[in-house]
């Protein structure tokens, strides 16, 4: 065990344990390496996704065949699925910036499990493995979607039991960072920290923390009975075999809609953060953000169905999800208006996170508003299956989750780093990547609405000149990220020193020197009966 | 934080008992297949299978000595559970 002394001067960074190099960062149970870990491994696989995507937009620059055939277009949509759902956005704001950020929001040294913060991270790469494992080997890449809808996902030729354990084993990386971030929160905080005083972002991974303890496990079981299925033919989900495949739809779900929570709900968190951050003003209706967090967390679990209106589930389970769906809505709808009371008569302080979390607002609620399209019957039933739906959960995943990621990653940047980023390309890279973003989706949803359905390598001539917009949208938002990408990896390693709180924020991670030590701390924070989160003058 | 290093010691005369009862649960849900009781038989099993889980949770896993809270917890997540299963059955209970 170290001591505080015997690390001074050294940061989490250059402090040299007992391993160096690579092994110092494999091996490491410091939170801080761990998000690092994991924000390196969540970049290259989400640079994987991109190309897979920038591939599959290329395809549908004209109808026809254009560089790909459709057996390739539907490994190509199901891997990018895969890697987008269950190692990019699943994984992404709790393992990276939760790690990093959260034991020292809440006043703590580490989370309270260390080792087994280690052990997701391993997990995490092991699962990656397996799931590439059935790209290269067997008898071609999965191509089911990123759903494994049955009963196709055990009827189907290719490769599929590596994919499914490999989703299987990303699972237990969640459940294992949930259980962790639970119960570092419930034991781990300082002195004089109360629930009324953590930080909105520490209460979001909370509620996240939740769901991947509770629903990730069904996922699981899901997959399993799949593998079973394929394997042993045991007639769970075959209806030759009795069994239904409606079933598997609503065990799907179960989990899959909660998951969209783990996906949004610490990327609100984290837009909690920057806009009284930025905007030098308490954060508007603190108390609402934490009541409306843990509805969505709860009632998040109850309308998974909204995913099968068109699946053959009988009418009143129909009427009661999307009652229900419409409900979940609300909470949503209430931080949106928070953010901007919050904003409202600021000091607003125009920077890159700023951008990017103002920019979040707006592709969410279109986003979020789309989706009341597809929560009601009557319409779902015509857009179902169609590039509305790729377009609506763009908007909400990538728009959401993604912008929110980019936003964190800017407002954090200085404190994980010890550096500065080159402003003006930060805002160059966000400008061209928002709307080549703009430009991609947009068009998917009149082509949807159009009747152009998705998981196709062709479509009618009518549908062309969307396409090519579209097509033109992610070459412009390509050229977006690798502008931030270059800036941010450049800037990491030259950047001018950061200070200790360069956006002035108030919560605890910015009283400490950018990069953090190792233990955090000098001395444990004690939070006073008058200091908070967001006590701005 | 003294307190929170107060620790419950349980006699081994009640790990005992609950061993002991365990085991005749176990012997008499394997028992009670012998029974024909027609459509009630998953329910039976699933009655057994319910006192087991909840002696293993009360006496082994401690909710008994520990603070509310907890149980409160773990109560909510069994009612999350069968609200979940209570939904989904909803539908098949509706299926044409
Ligand atoms: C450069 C960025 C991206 C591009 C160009 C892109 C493009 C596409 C396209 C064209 C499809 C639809 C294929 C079809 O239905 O025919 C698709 C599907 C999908 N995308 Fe993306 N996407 C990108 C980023 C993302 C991100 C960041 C996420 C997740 C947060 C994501 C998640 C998904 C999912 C889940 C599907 C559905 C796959 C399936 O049907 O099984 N994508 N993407
Ligand atoms: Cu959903």
């Amino acid at each position: 065990m170290q001591t505080t002394s015997a690390v001074n001067g050294a940061n989490y960074l250059t402090y040299q344990g007992k391993y160096k190099g690579l092994l110092g960062w494999i091996f490491s149970t410091d939170h801080k390496r761990i998000g690092l870990l994991y924000l390196y491994s969540i970049a290259t696989m989400f640079t994987t996704g991109v190309l897979l995507g920038l591939a599959m937009k290329f395809e549908l620059l004209a109808p026809g065949k254009t560089i790909m055939e459709a057996q390739t277009y539907n490994a190509t949509f199901t891997v990018h699925g895969v890697i987008m759902i269950f190692m990019v956005v699943i994984p992404g704001l709790p393992a990276v910036f939760g790690n990093i950020l959260m034991p020292i929001m809440i006043g703590a040294k580490d989370v309270a499990f260390p080792k087994l913060n280690l052990l997701s991270w391993w997990l995490y790469v092991l699962g990656v493995m397996l799931v590439l494992a059935a790209l290269l080997f067997g008898n071609g890449s999965p191509d089911t979607g990123w759903t494994f809808y049955a009963p196709y996902s055990f009827k189907t030729g290719t490769n599929m039991l590596p994919a499914i354990f490999g989703a299987f084993v990303l699972g237990f990386s969640s459940i294992l960072t949930g259980l962790n971030f639970l119960v570092t929160i419930h034991r781990l905080r300082c002195p004089g920290m109360k629930w009324t005083k953590l930080p909105l972002f520490v209460w979001t991974l909370y509620g996240t923390a939740w769901i991947q303890l509770l629903a990730t496990p069904v996922v699981g079981i899901t997959l399993v009975l799949v593998a079973l299925e394929r394997i042993f033919g045991v007639g769970i989900f075959d209806p030759a075999l009795g069994g239904d495949p409606i079933l598997y739809q609503h065990l799907f779900w179960i989990y899959s809609h909660p998951a969209v929570y783990i996906m949004i709900l610490p990327a609100m968190g984290a837009i909690s953060e920057i806009i009284p951050t930025f905007s030098q003003k308490h954060i508007f209706g603190y108390k609402a953000i934490i009541a409306s967090t843990m509805a969505i967390a709860f009632v998040g679990y109850l309308v998974w169905g909204h995913h099968m209106y068109t699946a053959g589930m009988s009418g009143p389970a129909q009427y009661y999800f999307s009652l229900l769906t419409f409900i979940v809505a609300i909470p949503s709808a209430i931080k949106v208006f928070n953010w901007i009371s919050t904003m409202y008569k600021g000091s607003i302080n125009v920077q890159t996170p700023f951008y990017w979390a103002i920019s979040f607002i707006f592709v969410f609620m279109i986003g979020g508003l789309s989706g009341l399209v597809l929560g009601s019957l009557a319409t779902d039933v015509h857009v179902h299956d169609t590039a509305f739906v790729v377009a609506h959960f763009h908007y909400i995943v990538f728009g959401g989750t993604g912008f929110a990621f980019f936003a964190a990653l800017h407002y954090w940047f200085p404190k994980i780093f010890g550096r500065m980023y080159d402003k003006a390309w930060a805002n160059t890279g966000w400008l061209v990547f928002f709307i080549g973003f703009l430009a991609l989706y947009t068009p998917m949803f009149y082509l949807g609405l159009m009747g152009m359905p998705r998981r196709y390598y062709d479509y009618l001539e009518e549908f062309h000149s969307g396409n090519i917009l579209s097509t033109f949208g992610s070459w412009v938002m390509v050229t977006g990220f690798v502008i931030i990408i270059v800036n941010l990896i450049r800037s990491a390693r030259k950047g001018a020193p950061a200070e200790a709180n360069p956006w002035h924020g108030k919560t605890l991670e910015w009283t400490i020197p950018s990069p953090p030590p190792v233990l955090n701390f000098e001395t444990e924070p004690v939070i006073g009966e008058n200091d908070g989160p967001y006590n701005y003058e | 934080m003294s307190e929170e290093k107060h620790q419950h010691v349980v006699p081994y005369r009640v790990y005992v008992i609950i061993l002991i009862a365990l085991l005749i649960l176990t012997f008499s849900s394997v028992g009670i297949t012998s029974i024909e009781l027609g459509e009630y038989t998953v329910a039976a099993a699933l009655i057994f299978a319910v006192i087991k889980s909840f002696l293993v949770l009360t006496y082994f896993m401690h909710l008994k000595y520990d603070k509310l809270y907890i149980r409160v917890m773990v109560g909510f997540v069994f009612a999350l559970f069968l609200v979940v299963i209570i939904i989904t059955f909803l539908d098949y209970l509706f299926r044409t």
